[in-house]
Formats: structure tokens, C-alpha cells, sequence
């Protein structure tokens, strides 16, 4: 944990329901730098952006977001504290009864007394950056979904935050939707100064673009560092997920009762293992 | 047998706390939405468009409803008045029921299967599709920016709609009573004119239609915030304002007409 750190975890626990999702988390990301957290579906990875975002507190341990414990933060506070944070959400999240340019003028709207001709210019700006200048006037639903994403990007640069949380921007995307986000998040972490964290499953675009990564499963941090450090990270389990092995630490079955049980002692092996 | 009875009422303390819970968080949800200096220059905007999608849009299911039961009332008074050779009362009995009681409560019946639903569609698909999140995230409150909107236009419209339907209404009845039946049109309005007292029943309808706008709005808007962001979750809720808004009324009809017009 140093100084040049933007968001330091901190032995965060986290349970929903019965289900523990975090078991003393600990991670610190660095400013101006793009960090990667990767791991299995359903690993809580979104869940993680959502307590760093506030949006969730954790049950014990600290979350300090630019120096501020984000737990304890009285609303008004939090709510400042997130226009300094920007958040690219995994469906996009765009308001469907707004057109793309009433979409990313949201928060300038919301935020600031900017005259209406100044917004228009800042949005087409935004718009510009993310290559959809000529899709102002269409409504969400006309865009297909790596479309929606960029505009989601330019509303998520609206108001220059410090902070960008990218939730799975790569997952179902065709690969040139993919090859643009790729270079969007490289180019505007580079050109803004920003300091990012991705969210992914998808190993080689995290990595091709991460300054930094960490790869959570089982509700702890199994290895991170750099990503060549990762690529020869001694833990099996993050070998397993970094190649997509089918079988290993992380079993092929879902838990189930003994296979005897099921079919009469006729079939051996398998079912009963993880 | 012993631990089976210690179970269901477990069961039955366990709904019962969750009932309280949910009540809490309604109440809490309420006041966290409406209480605080609100900004007419962005409020403004948003609650005139609300009051067009929930009122504006709500008239024509209200008037079409309000000119059947007023002329359906006039058919059934002028039926059974006739016996008693005071079929010259039928504008009084149609302005006295749709007043007090068939205005207010019919609105909000149809206000909760029209307006209500829609809200609690709307603002589940909101959640479901992350939109409130995203303003969460922008800095924005959506208890403020969405919710008061709606609530706001929803207490704002209900009394105004419960109005138009008894004016409709009794306008019905006059078509049917005077026009068809041939009630003299003088006693139809001489009559109306002499039982109808402001305070006690135009008030006291519009002090009815009041409290349901603001439970039926309340349900369905709290509803809507409160689903399980799925399909299925949706629709469970959009269900639940319906009959829950629907049971209110009724039950909140007979308490408020035991107050005001209960004086034995």
C-alpha cells in the first residue's frame, strides 16, 4: 500500500446471503495506470466495483477510494466523490428514452451550468473520441452493442473523472468491437491521465492493455503482479485460468452426491469429485 | 408434531417481520425521495412530463369510464326511484355517489391498473437494465431524479382525475336521465343543487381521491424500485401494485367513509 495508490482494499469481506463472495480481499490499484482484475464468472467480480463504487458496503474491512474510506462516506459525500469516478456499465446502461446525445449531456446537465452550446460541443467532442460523432441523434435501441458501449464511454468521460470502472467491456463483442474498446481504453487511459480498472474474463485483450493485474477466485486474490509476472505465476489455479484448461484446481463438476447414489454403483468416478 | 407447530409459526413470525421490513423501507424509501429543497429549474421539466404520462395520458380510460357509470347510474336510479314517484332526485343520487364514494375510488382502481402498472414496469426495467445504477454512479440520486418525479405527479394527478370522472359523470347521468328518460332537466340540476354541499361532499371526495393517489402512487413507484431486477421479478411486481393498490383503496375507502360520513 503506497502513496501512489488510487484505491487500496483492504481484508474486505464481503456475504450475500449465505454466500460469502470475498474472504479478506486486499488490493491496491496505482494511479494512473490500468489495473485488470480477472476471474471466473461469478466470482464477484462486478460485486467488487460495485463496493468500490459505494454502491455496496463491504462487512468488515476498508475500502479507500483517493484517500476517502468509502464505507464510512455520508451520501452527500459519496455522491461527490463519484463524479470524480467514472463507471462503463457491462449492458451499457444507457437511459433508452434519450437519444445518444441527450445521453452523454446527462451528467453535464446534472453537474454543471454549462450553456447548452458549450455542452453540444463537449459531447460531440466525447462522441468523437469514441468514433460515433455521426450516431448523435439515434436512440439506444438502434445501436447495435458495441456501439452502445462507446456511448457509454463518451458518457462515462463526460464530466474528464479521474477514475474509469469498466464492468466486462470486452464480453460479447465481435472481435473488431473488441479491438475498438481495446484501443479506446488504452488511448483514453494514456491521453487523460486516468486510472483504470477492468473487469474481465477475457485474458488476452485484459492483459494486452493491463499495466497491472490480479486474479480473484474463491472469494481471495490468487496471484497478481504484472502481467508477465502472471504468465509465470507459479499458483496451478491461475495457470488453469490464464489457459482455460477445462479440468484443474477448478473442477469440470459442480459438487454433487456420491455417482452410486444416483446410478446404482454401475457407474465409477466423476460426478463425485470438486 | 410438536417441532412441525413451532415451524409454521416461525413461518408466520418470519412474514411477519419481513412484512415490517418492507414497511420500513417503503416508509423510508418515501421520505428519503420527498424530503429535501427541491430545484424547480430541473424538477420542473420532469414533473410536467410526468404529469402527462401519468395524468394526461390516464383521461381518456377516466372519461370513458366516468360517462358509463354516470349513465348506467342514471338507468339504475331512474329504475328503482320510479317506485317511489322520485325520479326528479336522480341528479342528487348520481352527484352524491359519484362524489363521495364511485369517483374517488373508481379513478384509483383504474389510476393503479393504467398508471400504476406502468410505473412499477418502468422503473423495474430501470433497475433490470442497470440505468438507476448508472446514475448512482454519475452522482445522480435516482430516489430524486426519478422517483419524486413520479410521485409528485401521481398525488398531483389523482384528486384531478377523480374530479373529471364525477364531472363526467353526473354529465353522463344527465344524458341518460334527462335526455332518454325524460327527467325534467330543472329538477335534474335544482336538486344536485340543493343536497350537494362543497365542504362536506366535493371536500371530502376530493380529500379521498387525495389519500389514494398517494397510496396507489406510493405502491406502485416503490414497487418498481424494490423488484427483483428479472423478468419474472418484474412481473411479480407489476401484479402486486395492482392488487395491492386495489385492496388499499377499498379497505382505506371504508375507514375514510366511516370518518367523514360515519356521524350516526
Amino acid at each position: 500500500m503506497t502513496d501512489s495508490s488510487y484505491i487500496l482494499l483492504d481484508d474486505v469481506v464481503f456475504t450475500r446471503g449465505s454466500r460469502r463472495i470475498f474472504d479478506g480481499v486486499s488490493l491496491a490499484v496505482p494511479r494512473g495506470r490500468i489495473t485488470a482484475i480477472m476471474g471466473p464468472s461469478g466470482t464477484g467480480k462486478t460485486t467488487l466495483l460495485k463496493l468500490i463504487g459505494g454502491q455496496l458496503r463491504p462487512d468488515s474491512g476498508s475500502i479507500r477510494v483517493k484517500g476517502h474510506d468509502v464505507p464510512s462516506l455520508k451520501r452527500r459525500d459519496l455522491y461527490r466523490l463519484r463524479e470524480d469516478i467514472g463507471m462503463l456499465f457491462q449492458s451499457g446502461a444507457l437511459f433508452t428514452d434519450l437519444s445518444v446525445f441527450e445521453n452523454v449531456a446527462f451528467p453535464l446537465r446534472v453537474h454543471t451550468r454549462l450553456p447548452d452550446d458549450m455542452i453540444r460541443d463537449i459531447v460531440l467532442m466525447k462522441l468523437e473520441a469514441v468514433g460515433l460523432r455521426g450516431a448523435r441523434n439515434l436512440m439506444p435501441a438502434e445501436l447495435s452493442g458495441g456501439m452502445t458501449r462507446r456511448v457509454a464511454l463518451a458518457r462515462s468521460i463526460a464530466l474528464d473523472p479521474e477514475l474509469i470502472l469498466y464492468d466486462e467491456p470486452f464480453a460479447g463483442q465481435d472481435p473488431i468491437a473488441m479491438g475498438v474498446l481495446v484501443k479506446l481504453i488504452r488511448e483514453l487511459n494514456a491521453i487523460m491521465g486516468l486510472t483504470s480498472v477492468l473487469v474481465s474474463h477475457d485474458v488476452p485483450e485484459s492483459l494486452s492493455i493491463a499495466d497491472y493485474a490480479c486474479i480473484v477466485s474463491d472469494g481471495k486474490v490468487i496471484g497478481e503482479g504484472t502481467p508477465e509476472a502472471l504468465r509465470n505465476h507459479a499458483s496451478p489455479k491461475v495457470q488453469q485460468f490464464l489457459h482455460g484448461n477445462p479440468d484443474g484446481p477448478v473442477p469440470f463438476h459442480y459438487p454433487a452426491p456420491d455417482a452410486r447414489a444416483d446410478w446404482g454403483g454401475t457407474v465409477e468416478g466423476g460426478a463425485g469429485r470438486g | 408434531m410438536a417441532s412441525a407447530l413451532m415451524n409454521r409459526i416461525a413461518r408466520v413470525g418470519r412474514r411477519g417481520l419481513d412484512t415490517l421490513a418492507s414497511l420500513g423501507r417503503a416508509g423510508f424509501f418515501l421520505w428519503r425521495s420527498l424530503v429535501g429543497a427541491p430545484n424547480p429549474s430541473v424538477g420542473g421539466p420532469l414533473l410536467i412530463q410526468q404529469i402527462y404520462r401519468i395524468g394526461v395520458l390516464s383521461l381518456a380510460i377516466v372519461i370513458v369510464s366516468g360517462l358509463f357509470i354516470g349513465m348506467v347510474l342514471a338507468l339504475q336510479g331512474y329504475t328503482i326511484l320510479t317506485d317511489f314517484g322520485s325520479e326528479s332526485a336522480i341528479g342528487q343520487m348520481i352527484a352524491l355517489t359519484l362524489l363521495r364514494e364511485l369517483g374517488p375510488v373508481v379513478t384509483a382502481l383504474l389510476f393503479a391498473g393504467r398508471a400504476g402498472s406502468a410505473l412499477t414496469a418502468e422503473i423495474g426495467l430501470m433497475k433490470a437494465t442497470e440505468q438507476l445504477s448508472s446514475m448512482e454512479m454519475m452522482g445522480v440520486d435516482p430516489l430524486r431524479r426519478v422517483m419524486a418525479p413520479r410521485l409528485w405527479a401521481g398525488f398531483i394527478s389523482m384528486p384531478l382525475l377523480a374530479l373529471i370522472f364525477s364531472v363526467v359523470g353526473i354529465w353522463g347521468g344527465m344524458l341518460v336521465g334527462v335526455e332518454w328518460l325524460g327527467v325534467f332537466e330543472g329538477s335534474y340540476w335544482g336538486n344536485m343543487q340543493a343536497s350537494v354541499a362543497f365542504a362536506d361532499d366535493v371536500v371530502n371526495g376530493v380529500i379521498k381521491s387525495l389519500v389514494f393517489g398517494v397510496a396507489c402512487t406510493w405502491i406502485a413507484v416503490y414497487q418498481g424500485y424494490d423488484c427483483v431486477p428479472t423478468s419474472a421479478g418484474i412481473s411479480a411486481a407489476t401484479t402486486r401494485t395492482v392488487v395491492f393498490s386495489s385492496l388499499t383503496v377499498l379497505g382505506l375507502d371504508f375507514v375514510l367513509t366511516a370518518v367523514m360520513f360515519g356521524s350516526f
